[in-house]
């Protein structure tokens, strides 16, 4: 029988004047899944996910979180739905006004307004310690290198504790050690949290490590869906070309 | 229609959906008020060596200026009731309200830019915190009180910038200047005064925070935004202002 997906997309179209980004993509994210989606700059990769947390509307389709209908959602409705989903951006997107530890604890406050300053030092320490950047605490972002400031973005999306993580390009402008180590971490948060996750990427080595499925996006159009070993043997030459 | 015209007529239909969201979220719960008074402290605050400055120099040079004129007609005495009525009713109001345009309403420009295009906006939106209220309700609160203050402040210093002034060539006492500049000054020229301040101190904020949260992607389009408010504020201070001293003149 077929679980019920945690997202679920159908038919996601979205243009912006004239430019058609998305031409209908159809997607489903499993319970438990780390779904990769790969595709040259462009090509609407990371416009998805933005329709998907509502950071972008979508023109036409049906985005299902939970089979909650996430297109129609008045902005309070969406908020609550937010709660659930934690989100790396590609660039970290940490507040550079704030330490590493205000940075959490202002995530971690406004979702849990009951919680005392005594249980959320715990908390912050706890999702620290899941990205191995503890003694970070009392930095600020700028002292903290690109692949730092992904691991705490990590941290940020993870105090929250989400049932899903949507990673924007998550190794983009990293080395290849760092990328590595990042990829590996957002495999551990998957066994660790038992979260849902879908990547963006355009990193083979990411996708490989990170991915149980892979989706290809090519101009706003999904054109291959498998696991790694199973899009490398496409007959589809430019699906291969993500292999070469 | 010209693009040029239709830009304007565009722009002013999104400050008034700014504006009207404003006094939405501003009733709404939770109001952040340890961001208030961050940014009533950081706004307000570290603008006032700003303002004394200016409005000591303000008070200073209108003295030393008017003084020849007031005494070939022998007036003189007028010097602390004229420089205080020009500075309440008009001067330390407007210039500073330009200099926080230029330091409230670029900053906040710039900041709040800065944070749209490295996603810092976006970060708070997919957290389910909301920005606007967050950073937007906060600042624009803390312009519309601060202001005020500061214009206040501006007065004083400038009435005892006068004072100085008037002591370069003269001689008076503390205690007689402020006397014959309190005898000048009444309620209805501070009043309206007072309340064009607080339109001042909201259409800073309102700008400042407009033309950062709207700044498109890229590094320059910070710049941009923080140029763009300052043009914009300063703009803004000088009609506010003549609609105002219209509106004085009709009712008082």
């Amino acid at each position: 029988m077929e679980t019920q997906p945690i997202i679920a997309i159908k038919n996601l179209h979205k243009s912006f004047g004239q430019n058609n980004i998305l031409k209908g993509i159809n997607l489903r994210l499993n319970k438990g899944e780390n779904l990769v989606i790969l595709g040259r700059s462009g090509s609407g990769k990371s416009v998805t996910i933005k329709c998907i947390v509502g950071l972008v509307n979508a023109d036409k389709g049906s985005i299902k979180i939970s089979g909650k209908e996430v297109t129609n959602l008045k902005y309070d409705e969406l908020n609550d739905l937010r709660v659930k989903i934690g989100f790396m951006f590609q660039n970290g997107a940490l507040y550079d006004s704030m330490s590493i530890r205000q940075n959490l604890k202002f995530t971690l406050k406004h979702h849990t307004r009951d919680l005392s300053e005594e249980a959320i030092e715990p908390e912050i320490i706890k999702a620290l310690e899941s990205v191995g950047l503890q003694e970070s605490i009392d930095k600020m972002p700028a002292e903290l290198s690109g692949g730092m400031q992904k691991r705490i973005a990590l941290a940020r999306a993870l105090i929250i504790k989400p049932e899903i993580i949507l990673y924007d390009e998550p190794t983009s402008g990293l080395d290849t050690i760092t990328s590595r180590e990042i990829s590996e971490l957002i495999l551990d948060v998957q066994k660790k949290y038992k979260t849902s996750s879908l990547i963006i990427t355009h990193d083979m080595a990411c996708a490989k490590i990170t991915g149980n499925r892979i989706l290809i996006l090519k101009e706003g159009e999904i054109i291959a869906e498998g696991t790694y070993e199973e899009l490398e043997k496409s007959k589809d030459e430019w699906v291969r070309s993500f292999f070469i | 229609m010209t693009p040029y015209l239709k830009n304007i007529f565009e722009e002013t239909g999104n400050i008034s959906l700014f504006i009207s969201r404003f006094f939405k979220e501003l009733f709404k719960p939770v109001f952040q008020f340890r961001e208030f008074t961050r940014q009533c402290f950081a706004l307000g605050y570290k603008t006032l060596p700003l303002i004394t400055i200016t409005g000591f120099i303000m008070g200073l040079v209108l003295t030393i200026q008017s003084r020849p004129t007031l005494l070939k007609f022998g007036a003189e005495s007028w010097l602390p009731s004229m420089v205080s009525l020009s500075l309440i009713r008009e001067i330390a109001p407007v210039i500073t309200a330009l200099i926080c345009a230029g330091k409230i309403a670029s900053g906040i420009g710039a900041e709040l830019g800065s944070m749209k295009v490295t996603e810092q906006i976006d970060a708070m939106e997919v957290s389910a915190i909301n920005p606007y209220k967050y950073l937007v309700v906060t600042r624009i609160l803390a312009t519309t009180c601060m202001i005020p203050i500061l214009v206040f402040y501006a007065d004083f210093i400038g009435i005892l910038g006068g004072y100085i002034g008037y002591n370069i060539h003269g001689d008076m006492s503390i205690s007689l200047y402020f006397s014959e500049m309190l005898e000048s000054v009444k309620y209805l020229d501070i009043f309206p005064a007072t309340i064009k301040t607080f339109f001042f101190g909201f259409f800073i904020g309102v700008i400042g925070c407009y033309k950062g949260f709207n700044a498109s992607n890229g590094t320059a389009s910070v710049g941009i935004a923080a140029n763009e408010a300052v043009v914009a504020a300063s703009l803004s201070i000088f009609i506010i202002d003549m609609l105002a001293v219209q509106i004085t003149d009709l009712f008082f």
